[in-house]
């Protein structure tokens, strides 16, 4: 009984020890976010709440939770009220297995990169359900949208990720780090890596490929008709599964926390920093991104992910893994 | 030709100038102000918030002749008058009801004395629609208040009226 507390209270200690940070980090991010994209525009950007309006996020969230939430009469009350909860803890839990350095990762499973896109794929049912329980027509379209979106691109997302694994050979995110000790990925699969970062935008429902919440067309999308703590909600799980892809992109393509020279005052900088770095320039690229691309039409969005993205990522895993065979350099585990 | 657009779709060079442009604007100035901090220059012939003026020794410039009443699009003043015991003509009631206002300067623009002014002060928001109905009282404190600012703005556009 003793011991089994203790485990408990060790665990949740860890977990909070996670998630905290990256709570913060999430608020701290969305600032950035206004930041980046007021400062491409010659804007200021929020600079009045706190040290450059880095407090910005938790005024707004303070506004949030002392907003009235209004649930429609005419929505399935259940579902609705689900829907942001599952949207932002599928977002959360992923981070379960990214891994910090060699030693910090909270849960070391060796089918880490299938439980994040498992987890990640599920994120599309937290749309889904807010967008029908919602029972209104802008939501339900922009539900549909991102369904069919999110769908579309996690076919070209898995499709690069078997690039990769053919590489490592293992299915551990640590592995797979470790096996960019001598290369990042990124300089051998570059083409793969740009194609993973488009298919995130549009995995995460980024512009130019933010359709589902395209403003002009379907007010809001999907959140059209919530409000208060339950809107927050789902920016927290936006920006949580933004910041999760950006550090999947660095753990795949960029050797999440090795350091870019491993030379003398280099190591000395503690891994997880190197890792916070590499989200942090990628979310950056994320922001000015969406500074500068005007929204895609949904049938160039379509096009572009079946016919552009899948088989360029296909061709390439034939190319990989006939270099591999030819070479003799497969991975042996 | 064809080629070449093959060439920088495939390369996405127009993405990557795009990029480096962003990026560069990122360090150039800024075009906005921070407003409640620092503000915009306001021209003198700026049409804000109303104001009477009064003559140097204290005594009222209005002699409540209706111009400005007559001439309001929005018919937003409302001017009682009477003959004050001096005999002279004067106001005893002065309304402007700036919800009703368009702020188009034609009272300013019709008063033979200069007396019914508008100011360069445009943050007079309120919590209630009641105070935004102005008597002669809140008027003339207005003008008390803005004195030195509306008289170098008359002086300031007199050249050009």
């Amino acid at each position: 009984m003793q011991d089994y507390f203790y485990i408990l209270v060790s665990e949740v200690y860890k977990i909070l020890f996670l998630l905290v940070p990256v709570l913060v980090t999430v608020a701290m991010i969305v600032w950035l976010d206004r930041r980046v994209w007021a400062f491409v525009q010659k804007r200021r950007g929020p600079n009045v709440v706190g040290p450059f309006g880095l407090l910005q996020s938790l005024a707004d969230a303070l506004k949030y939770i002392f907003k009235e939430i209004i649930i429609p009469a005419s929505s399935n009350k259940i579902i609705f009220i689900l829907a942001p909860i599952v949207t932002m803890t599928l977002a959360l839990i992923a981070w379960a297995v990214i891994p910090f350095s060699e030693e910090f990762v909270l849960a070391n499973i060796n089918v880490g990169i299938l439980y994040i896109f498992a987890v990640s794929s599920l994120g599309v049912y937290g749309i889904i359900m807010g967008g029908w329980a919602s029972n209104s027509k802008y939501p339900f379209l922009g539900a549909i949208r991102s369904a069919a979106q999110m769908v579309s691109y996690e076919v070209s997302i898995g499709v690069i990720i078997i690039n990769v694994l053919l590489c490592v050979g293992s299915l551990n995110l640590t592995d797979i780090v470790l096996a960019q000790e001598k290369i990042w990925f990124v300089i051998p699969l570059f083409p793969m890596f740009v194609i993973f970062f488009i298919s995130a935008l549009a995995e995460t429902n980024r512009p130019p490929f933010d359709l589902p919440e395209a403003e002009a067309e379907l007010v809001a999308g999907y959140q059209t008709e919530y409000s208060g703590m339950m809107y927050a909600m789902f920016w927290l799980g936006e920006y949580a599964n933004i910041l999760l892809m950006c550090a999947l992109g660095s753990i795949l393509f960029l050797g999440g926390w090795l350091s870019p020279i491993d030379i003398y005052p280099f190591d000395l900088i503690p891994s997880p920093l190197w890792f916070i770095v590499k989200i942090l320039l990628l979310f950056i690229l994320f922001a000015l991104v969406k500074a500068i691309v005007p929204r895609y039409r949904y049938d160039q969005l379509m096009k572009l992910g079946w016919k552009i993205f899948l088989p360029l990522s296909l061709i390439w895993v034939v190319l990989t893994s006939g270099y591999l065979l030819y070479f003799d350099l497969l991975p042996t585990t | 030709m064809k080629i070449g657009r093959i060439f920088k779709t495939v390369l996405m060079v127009d993405f990557a100038t795009g990029l480096l442009m962003a990026i560069k604007e990122i360090f150039k100035e800024k075009k906005t102000i921070n407003y409640p901090f620092e503000k915009g220059k306001i021209s003198p012939r700026f049409r804000g918030e109303h104001a009477l003026r009064r003559y140097p020794n204290g005594e009222e410039r209005c002699i409540a002749c209706k111009l400005c009443e007559a001439v309001c699009p929005a018919q937003a003043i409302t001017i009682e008058s009477e003959e004050r015991s001096d005999g002279s003509r004067k106001t005893t009631k002065y309304d402007i009801d700036m919800l009703k206002c368009i702020y188009c300067g034609l009272c300013e623009e019709s008063c033979p004395v200069d007396a019914i002014v508008q100011g360069p002060n445009f943050e007079f928001a309120t919590e209630t629609r009641e105070e935004l109905y102005y008597n002669k009282d809140k008027l003339l404190e207005n003008g008390d208040r803005w004195e030195s600012v509306l008289a170098a703005n008359i002086k300031a556009d007199n050249p050009y009226r």
